[in-house]
């Protein structure tokens, strides 16, 4: 048989049918909803009669509106409030195999809980109405983020209308070096390929550096395909991916354990197959990344310097960056390391794993927030990560650095709660997104690594990491 | 959804590359739980000068008079010039329901982000991929003339300009259909409610792990 790419083996096993212009039904296994994305596709398919397909594919949770403090008084917002309720109740009259709500121990960031509650496995497909859903192809499965009309699609029919997509493979070898982060890997990337470096495209992220990453810094690098323009991005099962499964809540066990892994050690590229595109990158070469701009393919090193429009020569792009800069506040030339730092955001689905609260401890343990720091706000994605990070400790050296410890959500990500940044600040985020507007109405968004920005809470501006740790 | 024939109509400018789904519709407006009313707050930063909040009296808002869509020349645009990788970002369908109730019934740009393409098909948005040099020539078109309308006949896979020229575009023969009729996919799909079910068993009697 032709060697056969990860991404062709997890199509081909979910292939119901194709019509003649190759638009195929795949079928989807696990469908993640939460309140922002879903209400409207409930109400789509209540209107026209139809029932869900597969309810026990379902796994729900409240996280992109929740407050993430002073949750004995709810949640203040009513239209939030409402959202939050509506998905309450369409979920206790559809039934599904999970709901996490507001307040629950296991509540938290979509795409936090579902790794780490075993409910999305290799091999599977997954949908959310959520473009990061891309993250969950850390784990070996088929992972896309859709629309509105696709939720309902999937809750009608259990299947996804889809045309195949084009293969593309990032290899990424060598050795990462200290205080490097997958966060670095993937914003590098990024800074690589472009932001539509990847449309049309699957990605497949492999080499030396990805199967070196936890499950958690490869999610990390997932979560961001949709960045480069890619609606999936994945990385083969390995041993990594097995030990991280292992006694999650909702992983086979027994004899359907052995099955299953069995069968998830087929789900890797095979020797051979070929991409329809490849790009390397070495890793031993990359340095901690920050975003000067609006788009997160606007990024250089920590020792880079904000570009200078002058220099280009395209006017389409000439004007996009004179826009960025000047939205931005920044100078051309500006080194990176003098832009001071209003505000400082540890958290998002791409950051706010255990690990990554471990990163950032790291740095923050024994030093404090500087004083031109505003505001430094720990949210971990989920309660399970906040409850083992108070176990280790973690919430005490935030606290004792001045950070604020907070509850699970999505927070200052996407500044749809309370938590946002004010007109011309500029916030050190571990989040995915520096578009205008988007933590705030004229806030300034850095994307860093979780390290990077205790480094930047400690020091009052953008800080080469390795010089503190 | 509504039917995408023939639409002829005003063409706008918008010379932004990169252009997210957070800038067509703020995310303060996601949380209404309705797929309709999205159009009054659509890109909502760069249309008004103050702060927009859910619930508020748009009419009454201050507006930015350098903002395209709000110059007087440029109202009731059916159709939207764009940029490269329009609708990146977000996946929110709120994107092309801001549009469509708008009035914007047609996109055409050199490239559009994924999601949000597929999104636009979904709600008789038609979004149309030309090469970048002619996308060029009908902006430079569309800013010199006042009043430039374009006739975008979807049967035909044409755009034709005022001068008469005619330009050919792609389209995924089963995206046309559907937007043609004004047909629903679920419906559609629920056709095959068969092979679903034959395909769902097969799955469920290799890989059971996956249906507990
Ligand atoms: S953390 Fe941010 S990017 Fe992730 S799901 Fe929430 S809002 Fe979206």
């Amino acid at each position: 048989m032709k060697p056969q790419t990860l991404y062709e083996k997890l199509w081909t096993s979910h292939l119901v049918r194709q019509q003649d212009d190759g638009t195929a039904l795949i079928y989807i296994d696990r469908h993640l909803v939460h309140e922002v994305t879903s209400p409207q596709a409930f109400e789509g398919l209540k209107l026209a009669g139809r029932k869900p397909w597969r309810v026990s594919s379902i796994v729900a949770t409240a996280d992109h509106n929740t407050p993430t403090d002073h949750w004995e008084q709810g949640i203040q917002d009513p239209v939030s409030r409402t959202q939050v309720e509506t998905l309450d109740a369409n979920i206790r009259e559809s039934g599904a195999l999970a709901y996490f709500p507001f307040k629950d121990l296991r509540q938290g960031i979509v795409h936090v809980i579902g790794p780490e509650n075993g409910a999305t496995l290799p091999g599977m497909t997954v949908v959310c109405g959520d473009s990061h859903t891309s993250t969950h192809g850390a784990l070996g499965c088929l992972a896309h983020g859709i629309g509105t009309s696709e939720v309902e699609h999937v809750l009608a029919t259990q299947c996804l209308l889809q045309k195949k997509s084009r293969t593309m493979l990032i290899r990424v070898d060598g050795d990462l070096p200290a205080g490097v982060t997958a966060k670095d890997i993937v914003l590098a990337i990024i800074g690589k390929i472009g932001t539509a470096g990847g449309t049309g495209y699957a990605l497949e992220f492999g080499g030396s550096a990805i199967r070196a990453l936890s499950m958690e810094g490869r999610m990390t690098v997932c979560n961001m395909a949709i960045e480069a323009g890619a609606r999936a991005g994945m990385v083969a099962v390995d041993e990594t991916t097995i030990e991280y499964l292992r006694g999650k809540p909702f992983a086979p066990t027994g004899e359907a354990w052995d099955m299953a892994v069995s069968y998830w050690r087929t789900l890797h590229s095979d020797e051979g197959a070929e991409f329809d595109k490849v790009v390397e990158l070495d890793a031993s070469q990359i340095e901690p990344q920050v975003t000067w701009g609006t788009s997160p393919e606007m990024v250089t090193t920590i020792n880079g310097r904000v570009p200078d429009p002058a220099t280009i020569s395209d006017p389409i792009k000439r004007e996009g960056l004179e826009r960025a800069l000047k939205y931005m506040g920044l100078a051309p030339n500006t080194p990176i390391t003098e832009i001071p730092v209003d505000q400082v955001f540890i958290g998002s689905c791409t950051n706010s794993r255990i690990e990554d609260l471990r990163e950032a401890a790291k740095v923050a343990k024994g030093r404090s927030k500087a004083n031109s720091v505003k505001r430094v706000l720990v949210v971990p994605g989920s309660g399970l990560v906040k409850r083992q990070a108070e176990e280790e400790g973690l919430h005490e050296i935030f606290i004792a650095a001045g950070f604020e410890w907070r509850e699970p959500g999505c927070s200052m990500c996407l500044a749809m709660n309370a938590d946002r940044l004010e007109a011309g600040e500029h916030c050190a985020s571990t989040s995915n997104r520096n578009f205008e507007g988007r933590q705030g109405a004229g806030g300034r968004t850095h994307l860093v690594s979780p390290a990077m920005a205790a480094a930047a809470a400690v020091t009052g501006h953008f800080t080469d990491v390795r010089k503190l740790v | 959804m509504k039917a995408f024939t023939v639409l002829e109509g005003l063409a706008a400018p918008l010379d932004r590359a990169n252009v997210d789904t957070d800038a067509i519709i703020p995310k303060q407006f996601l949380k209404s739980i309705k797929r309709s009313g999205f159009g009054p707050n659509l890109f909502d930063e760069w249309r008004y000068l103050d702060q927009g909040e859910p619930g508020q009296d748009c009419a009454a808002r201050p507006r930015n008079p350098d903002f395209v869509l709000n110059k007087s020349r440029y109202q009731g645009a059916q159709i939207l010039l764009t940029r490269d990788n329009f609708g990146c970002g977000s996946s929110r369908e709120h994107a092309p329901w801001a549009l469509e109730d708008f009035g914007i019934r047609c996109l055409i740009g050199p490239s559009f982000a994924d999601i949000f393409f597929n999104n636009c098909f979904k709600n008789g948005v038609l979004p149309i991929v030309l090469p970048a040099e002619q996308v060029d020539e009908l902006f430079r078109q569309c800013e010199a003339e006042e009043g430039y309308r374009l006739r975008v006949d979807l049967q035909a896979q044409k755009v034709i300009r005022p001068d008469g020229v005619e330009i050919g575009f792609e389209v995924d023969a089963f995206r046309k259909e559907c937007l043609l009729n004004g047909w629903d996919d679920i419906g559609l799909t629920l056709l095959h409610a068969d092979e679903i079910r034959a395909f769902e068993a097969k799955r469920r009697a290799e890989h059971p792990y996956y249906f507990s």
